[in-house]
C-alpha cells in the first residue's frame, strides 16, 4: 500500500491559517491502514488544530468527512454539498487524493495534511517498510521475490556491491543488504543458477524514466 | 472565574473496568478521601482509550487526564495495558506539538485491590494539575465564541 506519515502540525497549521472555515477530508484506504489520515487520524488532527487555533485567539470551523477512497471521482463527488460552505481543503490522503480533490474542485484551495512516502508493507504492528518503487517492469522472478530496485540503497541489479557485510547495507548496520537477501532465499530455494545470469541494464522508460505514466485497459476504458 | 476563586482543576480518568474502576469501588467502600475534581470514564480495557478520547477531553476543557491500567502483566485482555501507555506516550506528544504540555497527561497502573493506591494517585494529579495551572483551552473557547 502507499504510506503516509502526518506532516508536523506547524506547517499544516500555516496552510489554513488564512481561513475561517476548513473542510478535513480522510480516505479510508492505503493511509487509514498506515494510521496517517483516516477517520480517527482526521478527528485527532480536527482536535489538535481547534486547539492550537484557540491557543492563537482564534476559533475556526473544521468540518469532517473521510471518503472510502479519495482518489476516485465517484466518491470524490460526495464532497459536492460540503465544499462550497468552506474557505479550504485539507486532506489527509496520499497525494493521489490530494490531487484529486484539487483537479475536482478547482476553485478550492486545497493542502496536504500528510506526507507520502513510498510503496510499503507492515512489518509489524506500527512499522512499515518499504517494499517497491513501481519500476513498471519487475524482477521478483529472478531475484527470489526480493526487490533489489526498492530495498538496495543503491539499486544494483547485479548485488552484492563491496559495502554488504555480514547480511547487512553498508548505508546502516539496520538496514538488511537487499542482495544478501536475495541469494539467501535463492539458495534455500535451489535456484542460485539465476543468481549466475547477468540481468542487462534496467530500461528504465518503464519506470518514471519516460515521465508521468498511465495505465489504460481498453477493455475497461470509457 | 474571577482570579480570587481557588483553582479547581477539572480531571478526566479514564478507568479500566478491570482494576482501576474496582479500585475506585474500594475506595469508596473504604471511605478513603480523594479529590471531587476526578471525574471517572469506566472503559472496559485501558487498551479501549483511543487518542482522539483524550484530546476530545482537554478540546472540552479538562486540565488533566489521565489513563488507570491493570498492573504490568495483569491485563485480563493481556495487553491493553501495555498499549494504552504507548498510546498515552503518543498523545503526550501531541500535546506537546500544539503547547498544551504532555505533563497534562499521565498513566497509571493499579490493581484491583489498590484502593489506597487509587485515592493517592488521584490526589496527587490533582496536586500537579493544579501547580500547572488551568489549560488555556477552557477560557480560550469562551473568549473566541
Ligand atoms: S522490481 Fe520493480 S515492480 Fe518489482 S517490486 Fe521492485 S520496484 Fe516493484
Ligand atoms: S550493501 Fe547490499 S543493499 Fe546496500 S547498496 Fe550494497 S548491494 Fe545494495
Amino acid at each position: 500500500m502507499i504510506t503516509a506519515e502526518r506532516k508536523p502540525i506547524d506547517e499544516i497549521i500555516e496552510y489554513i491559517r488564512p481561513f475561517q472555515k476548513i473542510l478535513l477530508v480522510g480516505c479510508n484506504e492505503c493511509v487509514t491502514v498506515c494510521s496517517a489520515g483516516g477517520r480517527k487520524e482526521v478527528g485527532i488532527l480536527s482536535s489538535m488544530l481547534q486547539m492550537a487555533f484557540l491557543k492563537q485567539g482564534k476559533s475556526i470551523q473544521i468540518l469532517e468527512h473521510t471518503l472510502e477512497r479519495q482518489c476516485d471521482p465517484e466518491y470524490v463527488e460526495e464532497l459536492v454539498s460540503m465544499i462550497d460552505g468552506v474557505d479550504a481543503v485539507l486532506s489527509m490522503a496520499c497525494g493521489c487524493g490530494v490531487q484529486e480533490l484539487a483537479r475536482r474542485y478547482r476553485n478550492k484551495p486545497v493542502f496536504p495534511a500528510v506526507n507520502t512516502k513510498f510503496m510499503g508493507a507492515s512489518e509489524r504492528q506500527g512499522v512499515w517498510a518499504e517494499r517497491c518503487a513501481g519500476c513498471g517492469d519487475c524482477l521478483l522472478g529472478i531475484t527470489a521475490g526480493i526487490c533489489p530496485i526498492a530495498r538496495c540503497s543503491k539499486q544494483l541489479m547485479n548485488g552484492p556491491c563491496g559495502g554488504s557485510t555480514g547480511g547487512k547495507c553498508e548505508i546502516s548496520p539496520d538496514v538488511d543488504c537487499a542482495w544478501a537477501l536475495i541469494w539467501e532465499r535463492l539458495k534455500a530455494l535451489n535456484l542460485t543458477d539465476r543468481y549466475e545470469e547477468i540481468i542487462p541494464a534496467k530500461d528504465w522508460r518503464n519506470g518514471r524514466g519516460a515521465g508521468p505514466r498511465k495505465i489504460v485497459r481498453e477493455d475497461l476504458a470509457e | 472565574m474571577t482570579t480570587q476563586e481557588p483553582f479547581e482543576p477539572v480531571i478526566i480518568a479514564f478507568c479500566c473496568h478491570y482494576c482501576a474502576y474496582t479500585a475506585a469501588d474500594m475506595a469508596g467502600t473504604r471511605r478513603l478521601c480523594y479529590p471531587a475534581n476526578v471525574s471517572i470514564i469506566r472503559v472496559p480495557c485501558s487498551g479501549k482509550v483511543d487518542a482522539i478520547h483524550i484530546l476530545k477531553a482537554f478540546e472540552k476543557g479538562a486540565d488533566g487526564v489521565y489513563v488507570a491500567g491493570c498492573l504490568d502483566g495483569d491485563c485480563h485482555f493481556k495487553n491493553g495495558n501495555h498499549r494504552a501507555s504507548r498510546r498515552v506516550a503518543y498523545v503526550q506528544k501531541l500535546l506537546d506539538d500544539i503547547g498544551i504540555g504532555a505533563e497534562r497527561l499521565a498513566m497509571f497502573k493499579m490493581s484491583a485491590g489498590m484502593g489506597e493506591r487509587f485515592a493517592e494517585v488521584a490526589k496527587e494529579f490533582t496536586e500537579t494539575i493544579r501547580a500547572l495551572g488551568p489549560t488555556p483551552i477552557r477560557s480560550l473557547h469562551r473568549d473566541a465564541a
